[in-house]
Parts: structure tokens; C-alpha cells; sequence
């Protein structure tokens, strides 16, 4: 009896081996492969390959010509330095805000305040574009469609919620025993806060920041609204604007959509912890 | 849940001096104002915009007009837009949303045993999670191009069909091309989220579990599932939301289109936006807010519910 089980037992083993093997391989494949096209496509020179049927999986001439074109005739390397500063600028001084009101709500009882984290948790909830519409109206009023500053406040106050929220879980976290001390000490409340708090949580602040960044970096729609002159653009818009055409350039396209990535996927491949951290401290460790 | 109720500050009860009330405000007032002004008052006036007429080429008649944007939304008609985009949201939410916790869950088991290069090959299975929705979007139009395109050509070549379809342009095709690139983007959210609360579940369960000579499938079913449950509820409840709000994959790869076919909720709500008629788009917004509101609700429910167990 135990003998027979324990070859079924052996078998069932070997299927399930041989079932991991081949769904983790098939997945692989997959998951590689729409980024294994877009490489295969820009580096393609002549658009008769790029648009051959059959399709021709690996490129003949390989070729950067496409990158060049999209950097300087496209103006990528503008809208990437754009991109960049409507996003790390925002970032930082959001996470930098969110620190403070994150603190208070871990730390500090006092009335209301469950509401005010409640406000904050229900932005994440509500649909994005219903304040879209009156913003532009109130942006223009100001003065400041299409102009950075207003891109800047835009950005600033879309990402503020979501790293309080983030922030004060990782705070709650942590013992508050030392600040009470330094407290006792005679430190002042301020002090205590950056001095002893902020380097406690100093991985859950890196994952709030990436988490920022890469959100703002990939924006499209406020963008797409608020931006009108070339020389503010981002890259997606520039890359919007480029498949709306009715003629797309697929190779041009796909050079622009690396050259986009590039950075999301750096900062993913070198701060994973960081990044899986930060999606996981609000749903797991609650 | 107890040892962090201790870890918790609890100041003694006393009236709070004035120096504390200063603080706090100092400290929440940046990060609440900013919040105010630029989403709860612009989601204020985008619910009075919904009783207006508000069109922005015709600024000088906004009128209040009581339920008309809805009674226009509403009114059931040969070229009612509004009921379409219902039943394609709903489709392409849950379309989207099984298929990703499904290949998301067996892929976090498979990957609990380690390997060889386990750590490189979860590295590179996250990878399209550091991707835009939109960007997705423009990859997979590439894909699915109509004419040429790599998956016609894949397809061909195993003989499934005989000639290129144009997939993202015919209405019978687009819906599933969507949901099926909106599969891809999200399935290693769930794989990471599964992960992480796998990783909480103690190893000596299963070890004494070993020793008692259950089955694998009795250790997933007696000890597996009720660890991870709460999480699977919680994050598959969260990614409802995601999806609901973000159109941008749609937005990249059809447009909406054609004639509607792929337009969720929130896509119809931004092309009214384009198209420049705010007081009907936040009428569409209202309606949003108020399903995502009650879900909202529901979610916190459940999420208490889940967390008291």
C-alpha cells in the first residue's frame, strides 16, 4: 500500500515539476517578448522591413538611425528633460510635505483625525477626471495653463495623498519610544521629526519618492491638457501626439516609447525592494 | 494586530497644550491644502458643472438645467452612448481583472519554490509593471497591427487563421485585444501582492503539516488559503479600482473605437472632456463617483471585516 502511494506520489511530484517548468517558461516568453518587439522595430532602418509580412522577428541591419532621428528632429531630448523635472521636482517636495502630515497622523491623537485620513485614502478612490474639467478652468483663470508652474501644482497635489497615505503606514510602523525620549530630552518637536523619525523610515521614503517619480513620469492625460507649447512638452505627450497621427511611424514610435521607459525600468531593475515595498506596505502589512 | 496597538504613541489624557495644536497644524496644513484646492474643490465644482449647461464654446450661456445632462445620459435611445460604455466597462474590468489574479496566483505558488536564477527571473516578470498603462497600449497596437502586425503573423504560422484580422479595428476583436494587453500589464501586481503575503505565512504550519502526511493540495487548502485570503480580497478589490479609473491602455490602443466598442466609463468621460462639453462629461464623472463611492464603502467594509478575522 505505502509502496504504490508513495509511487504515485513520485509521479504527481514529476507533473507538477514538468507543469512549473513549462508555465514559468511560457510566461517568461511572453512577458519578454512585446519588449523584444519594440527593440526588434526601432532598430529596424527600412520601413519595407519594418512592415514585411511575414514579419521579420530579427532586425537585418540593425541600425540607431530611428533614435537619432527621434531625439533630435522629434526634440526627444527636450520633452525627456521636461519629463523629468515635472517629475522629480514634484516628487520630492510632495514626499517632503507628505512626511510631515504622515507623522502627525501616525503619531498625534486629536480630533478629526481619522477624517482627515479618511480624506486622504478616499482621493485614491475617485475618479481623476471628474476634477479635470473645473482645474483647467481654475488654471486658466490663473493664468497658468501651459506654463510650468501650474504643471507643477497639478503634479504636486496629484501625488500628495496617495504618499501620506503610504508614509504614515510605514511610520506606524515603527516604535515611537525614541522620539518620546529625545522628547523628555527637551528636543523640539521639529527636530525630532527629521532627526529621529525620517531616518527610520528612510526605505519606505526612497519607495514613496520612486513610486512618485514614476507615476508623474508616465502622466498623460493632465499633461496632454495643460501643455500646449512644444518646448513644455513630455514625452508622452510627444508620443500621444505621434499615434494620433494618421500615418504612424512604427519604427520612430517605437524608438520613442524605449527612449521613455528607459528610466522606469532602470530605477525598477536597480530599487526593486524598494518599489515592491512600496506596493505592498498598504494592502499586506495594513 | 495587539503588538502594534502598543507600539502606537499614546500621549497621556490631558487638554492639549497650545504649543501641540500649532504643531500639528503647521505640520498637515501644506500636504491638506494642496489637496483641497487642487482635488476636493475642483471635484465641488465638477458636481455643480454637472446641473449646468457648461460648454466651452458656448461660454456666455452656463445655465443651471437641473437633471438634463443625466436625463440626456440616461434617456434610452438609438444614440445613447452612455448604457454601452456601461456593459464595456464592466466586461473589460472584469475581463481584465480574472484572468490577471488567476495567472497572478499560480504564478506566486510556482514561484515560492526556489530555483536557480529565481530572484532574475522574478526581476524580469515585474518588468512591464515599470511601464505606463499608455505606453502598454501603443506596444500592443504595434502587435496587433492589422495589416502586418507579429500576432497575425504568429497566429498564421500555427495556422489558427488563415488571413490577417484586423483586430483592433473590427468591433467583434478590439474588446478582447484590449483586455488582453491589460492582462499582461497587470498580472505581476498580483504576483508581487501574492508574494508578499505568502511570505507571511509561518513555515512551521507546513512543516508540521509534513510530519502529519498531508498533500499538497490539503497544505493549500487547510493552510495556503486562509493565510493569504485577506490580501487576495483586499488587493483584488483595490484593482477594480485601478482599472475603472485608468483608461489609458484603451486610450493608446483604440481610442474607444471603433464605433464605441472598447469606450469604458472614464474614456467617455475624458473624450467628452476633449470634445470641450464639461457639463455633460462631469455628469458622467458624478455617476463614476458615485459607483466607485458605494464600492468604496463596501471595500472598507470588507476590509475591516477581513482584518478582525
Amino acid at each position: 500500500m505505502s509502496k504504490i502511494s508513495r509511487k504515485n506520489h513520485r509521479w504527481s511530484y514529476l507533473a507538477g515539476e514538468i507543469f512549473r517548468v513549462v508555465f514559468l517558461t511560457m510566461h517568461f516568453v511572453i512577458t519578454i517578448f512585446p519588449f523584444f518587439w519594440m527593440v526588434s522595430t526601432a532598430v529596424k532602418k527600412e520601413q519595407a522591413e519594418i512592415y514585411a509580412f511575414p514579419v521579420i522577428y530579427w532586425p537585418q541591419n540593425p541600425s540607431l538611425e530611428n533614435f537619432f532621428h527621434i531625439a533630435v528632429k522629434g526634440n526627444f531630448l527636450l520633452y525627456f528633460r521636461n519629463s523629468f523635472l515635472y517629475a522629480a521636482i514634484p516628487a520630492l517636495v510632495g514626499t517632503l510635505l507628505a512626511i510631515l502630515a504622515a507623522y502627525v497622523l501616525a503619531r498625534c491623537r486629536f480630533r478629526g483625525r481619522n477624517t482627515v485620513l479618511f480624506l486622504f485614502i478616499l482621493t485614491q478612490m475617485l475618479p481623476g477626471f471628474m476634477g479635470l474639467a473645473p482645474k483647467y478652468q481654475m488654471m486658466s483663470r490663473l493664468g497658468l495653463v501651459n506654463t510650468v508652474l501650474g504643471i507643477l501644482l497639478i503634479y504636486l497635489s496629484n501625488i500628495i495623498p496617495y504618499s501620506v497615505v503610504t508614509l504614515r503606514s510605514f511610520f506606524d510602523q515603527v516604535p515611537a519610544s525614541i522620539e518620546e525620549a529625545a522628547l523628555i530630552d527637551g528636543c523640539s518637536r521639529f527636530r525630532v521629526v527629521f532627526t529621529i523619525a525620517v531616518p527610520l523610515v528612510l526605505p519606505g521614503i526612497i519607495s514613496v519618492l520612486i513610486f512618485d517619480f514614476v507615476n508623474l513620469w508616465n502622466e498623460l492625460f493632465s499633461a496632454t491638457l495643460f501643455l500646449d507649447s512644444d518646448h513644455l512638452k513630455t514625452v508622452t505627450i510627444a508620443l500621444n501626439g505621434l499615434i494620433q497621427k494618421y500615418d504612424i511611424a512604427w519604427g520612430q514610435l517605437m524608438a520613442g516609447t524605449i527612449i521613455s521607459v528607459l528610466p522606469t525600468v532602470l530605477l525598477f531593475a536597480l530599487m526593486r525592494k524598494y518599489m515592491i515595498a512600496g506596493l505592498t506596505s498598504g494592502a499586506v502589512k495594513g | 494586530m495587539r503588538k502594534r496597538e502598543e507600539l502606537l504613541y499614546r500621549p497621556p489624557k490631558r487638554k492639549p497644550k497650545k504649543k501641540d495644536v500649532i504643531f500639528i497644524l503647521l505640520m498637515l496644513l501644506p500636504a491638506a491644502a494642496m489637496t483641497i484646492w487642487l482635488i476636493y474643490y475642483p471635484i465641488g465644482r465638477g458636481i455643480t458643472m454637472s446641473f449646468q449647461e457648461y460648454n466651452l464654446y458656448n461660454l456666455n450661456n452656463i445655465k443651471f438645467i437641473g437633471f438634463e445632462n443625466f436625463g440626456d445620459l440616461l434617456k434610452p435611445g438609438p444614440f445613447n452612448a452612455f448604457y454601452g460604455t456601461v456593459k464595456n466597462t464592466i466586461i473589460y474590468v472584469f475581463g481584465s481583472l480574472i484572468p490577471q489574479v488567476l495567472f497572478g496566483f499560480i504564478l506566486a505558488l510556482l514561484l515560492q519554490k526556489r530555483f536557480r536564477g529565481r530572484s532574475l527571473y522574478q526581476g524580469i516578470i515585474f518588468f512591464p509593471w515599470a511601464v505606463s498603462g499608455f505606453i502598454i497600449g501603443i506596444m500592443w497596437r504595434w502587435m496587433f497591427n492589422g495589416s502586418g502586425g507579429v500576432i497575425n503573423d504568429f497566429f498564421m504560422r500555427l495556422g489558427v487563421i488563415s488571413e490577417p484580422v484586423s483586430w483592433l479595428s473590427s468591433e467583434s476583436t478590439a474588446m478582447l485585444s484590449v483586455i488582453i494587453a491589460n492582462v499582461w500589464y497587470g498580472i505581476p501586481f498580483f504576483v508581487i501582492m501574492i508574494t508578499a503575503a505568502l511570505q507571511s505565512v509561518p513555515m512551521d504550519l507546513y512543516e508540521a503539516a509534513d510530519v502529519d502526511g498531508a498533500g499538497a493540495l490539503v497544505k493549500f487548502r487547510v493552510i495556503t488559503l486562509p493565510h493569504i485570503k485577506s490580501v487576495l480580497i483586499l488587493t483584488t478589490l483595490l484593482r477594480v479600482i485601478w482599472i475603472f479609473n485608468g483608461p489609458e491602455t484603451i486610450f493608446a490602443m483604440t481610442n474607444g473605437g471603433p464605433a464605441g466598442s472598447t469606450q469604458i466609463m472614464t474614456s467617455y468621460m475624458y473624450s467628452l472632456i476633449t470634445s470641450l462639453d464639461y457639463g455633460r462629461a462631469s455628469a458622467v464623472g458624478v455617476i463614476c463617483t458615485l459607483i466607485l463611492v458605494a464600492y468604496a464603502l463596501l471595500y472598507l467594509r470588507i476590509s475591516r471585516f477581513t482584518s478582525e478575522e
